[in-house]
């Protein structure tokens, strides 16, 4: 078995069987630690901070202008290397047709973007997290509160991106090798994902309904 | 004398017998307390992005990184990890999440009490939607379980909590409210055996602002209100929940919630305070855990609803300017967005808004405790000095607030710092407007 095959092969497998499996415990674990009636009085019903919630999820993406003075250059550089790494991840053909294999669908009707842009985006994506990565160690705040989880999920992260790129412009040597390096590091990635920061992708949702609906159901600023 | 010290070497008899095993297992065990799945929620989500940072007024006026407002918190986060989430076997067999020693909670002291009012802005900043306020909230409480509460806010709990006010008096309160109803000329309506409204009184008012509370009289009188004062729940705030101490937070409560059920209350009025508001009206149910037999109210909250009823007619001030203060736990946190600008508005009041006003106002530096802490001083006056100059940017003439904590705030800064304003109640501006 080559280091290709088994990287794309029974290594996968076990990295998406540790990714969904360890996923689902943590988010059920947390879910399952019980929840406390209140018993204030409210000022909206359970319905109406519901729909505030749900808002909520939405509207803390946009930062309130009040805060936007101060933390304007860190939410762009945040944004930026997450819509390339959504584009590239999702858009990106060779991306998409291993998804496709993966999953076993088909879904012509799937778009793509067009590999020359998908290389800017890529390289832009990279300076991008460079820049997050060396703001995380000038910034005060960010470096006093940042840990191994912060560190380690930005090695994977480089490792992926740097493998992904040197593979699409055949640099650092034979394909199949950088490929190789590229899924491993992928494999690396689900891996560490449930145990990491990076479950923040999950818990984004209830967290923010969260702060939205009990907010509500005090009148409080949401 | 670092502040660890200083607390421990003050704490009472049973508190300075626990061993440093003790005051870890007391911690841990008032942590776990909170361990439900809106908080593991919380704790989950940190993405370790440091917004939390831009939004506190302690961090902004020091550039200090340790008050990092999810920093604070660290103690709890810690604990959780260990003892509660999805992975806490795992992170115990191998090590990799340390028990939280006595020494961190020593450390953690100053960063909970001294450099959190609990206003709750760093909650409205964070991207993920977490509570941070509460996740520091439930660290001061671990840290009062553990007997590392900063001793002048315990200790004026513990009092409280024994005789109904947080310390002692030159003269008991109830007789202080008598004396100024005579020098104003006003009839105090004590200890009712029933009543329809039972009406508390910031004990800061008491102390410093005895026209606020003839203004309340003043108020409730014209109204023609079914209403009493009570010296056995006259006092509105609660060093309990201050202190972080749930046991104290909950005997202080039932002092007012038994008073009221006596009465046969229907409504609650709290006075301009705000951290008694977010106690009485958001945390009493929940701690005493029962749903309460009447309305809690805030004063300004109640004369809205009467100025809407058309019960209460105000007159139009001069043409004098005017900032207003929001205070954090009535607004931000409390939910009483429009109220105090209703009354402003019948009032013919010529507001000049801060830039960050209602739920983004920054806090005065004071709330939280912090006001009662003589090691919090500097770093309040540091944090006050910044919103002063936010205050004067509006080029107002006049300053009102609806918080007697956020007053003796203003004022220690105020004369720190040779400003040029007095900072007014906004209940003393309607007691002076209303109509007969």
């Amino acid at each position: 078995m080559t280091l290709l095959e088994f990287s794309r092969g029974p290594m996968l497998h076990f990295a998406l069987f540790v990714f969904v499996f360890a996923v689902l415990w943590r988010l059920i674990s947390t879910f399952m630690l019980g929840w406390r009636k209140r018993k204030s009085e409210w000022r909206t019903t359970s319905g109406s901070s519901a729909v505030k919630g749900a808002i909520a999820v939405g509207n803390r993406s946009w930062p309130h202008p009040e805060f936007l003075e101060r933390t304007a250059f860190g939410e762009a550089v945040g944004y930026g290397y997450h819509i390339g790494l959504f584009a590239i991840i999702l858009l990106g053909a060779p991306h998409v047709i291993f998804w496709k294999n993966l999953f076993g669908i088909s879904a012509t009707w799937w778009p793509t973007i067009p590999s020359g842009i998908i290389h800017v985006i890529s390289v832009v994506t990279i300076f991008l997290l460079l820049i997050a990565t060396i703001r995380r160690y000038m910034h005060p705040p960010l470096r006093r509160i940042s840990n191994f989880d912060d560190w380690f999920t930005l090695v994977i992260l480089f490792g992926l991106m740097i493998s992904g790129v040197m593979a699409v412009f055949g640099l650092g040597g034979r394909y199949e090798i950088i490929l190789a390096v590229h899924i491993i590091s992928f494999n690396v990635l689900l891996i560490w994902f449930p145990f990491s920061k990076l479950m923040h992708a999950f818990y984004i949702l209830p967290a923010r309904f969260f702060i939205g609906y009990t907010h509500a159901k005090k009148g409080a600023s949401t | 004398m670092s502040t660890a010290t200083q607390n421990l070497s003050g704490a009472p008899a049973a508190e300075e017998r626990l061993s440093p095993s003790e005051r870890e297992e007391r911690a841990m065990s008032e942590f776990a307390h909170h361990f439900g799945a809106y908080t593991a929620t919380n704790l989950e989500s940190c993405i370790h992005c440091g917004m939390c940072a831009d939004a506190c007024h302690f961090y902004i006026a020091t550039e200090d990184p340790k008050y990092t407002p999810i920093l604070k918190a660290e103690p709890f986060k810690q604990a959780y990890r260990r003892e509660s989430g999805a992975f806490a076997p795992f992170y115990k067999l191998l090590g990799l999440k340390k028990k939280v020693t006595v020494d961190e909670l020593e450390e953690w002291q100053e960063l909970l009490f001294d450099s959190c009012s609990q206003c709750g802005r760093c909650s409205l900043i964070c991207p993920m939607g977490i509570e941070v306020a509460e996740m520091i909230e439930i660290g001061r409480r671990g840290m009062a379980a553990a007997g590392l509460a900063p001793k002048a806010l315990m200790d004026r709990a513990r009092h409280q909590a024994e005789t109904g006010q947080p310390e002692e008096s030159e003269k008991p309160y109830p007789e202080v409210l008598r004396e100024i109803g005579k020098e104003h000329d006003l009839e105090v309506k004590l200890d009712k055996d029933k009543a329809d409204i039972l009406v508390c009184l910031p004990r800061t008012d008491l102390d410093q602002n005895p026209e606020s509370v003839a203004a309340m009289i003043k108020i409730f009188d014209r109204l023609g209100a079914d209403y009493t004062f009570r010296s056995d729940a006259l006092i509105a705030e609660n060093y309990g929940y201050y202190a972080g101490s749930r046991g104290l937070q909950k005997r202080i409560t039932s002092r007012i919630t038994d008073a009221a059920k006596k009465l046969g209350a229907s409504l609650v009025i709290v006075p301009e305070c705000g951290h008694a508001y977010t106690a009485l009206r958001w945390q009493a149910a929940e701690i005493l855990g029962e749903r309460l037999p009447f309305r809690v109210r805030h004063v300004t909250e109640f004369l809205a609803e009467q100025l809407e009823a058309g019960k209460l007619k105000l007159s139009k001030v001069n043409g004098d300017t005017f900032a207003f203060h929001d205070p954090c736990q009535l607004v931000r946190k409390g939910g009483i967005m429009d109220a105090p600008r209703q009354l402003m508005d019948a009032m013919d009041v010529d507001l000049r808004e801060m830039h960050n006003k209602k739920g983004f106002s920054f806090c005065c530096g004071g709330g939280g405790g912090v006001n009662d802490l003589e090691s919090a001083k500097d770093l309040r006056n540091r944090a006050q000095t910044m919103k002063l100059r936010e205050i004067d940017d509006t080029g107002a003439k006049r300053f009102l607030t609806s918080c007697s904590d956020c007053r003796v705030s203003f004022n220690e800064a105020g004369e720190n710092q040779d400003w040029n304003k007095k900072t007014e109640s906004l209940i003393e501006l309607v007691a002076t407007q209303i109509k007969e």
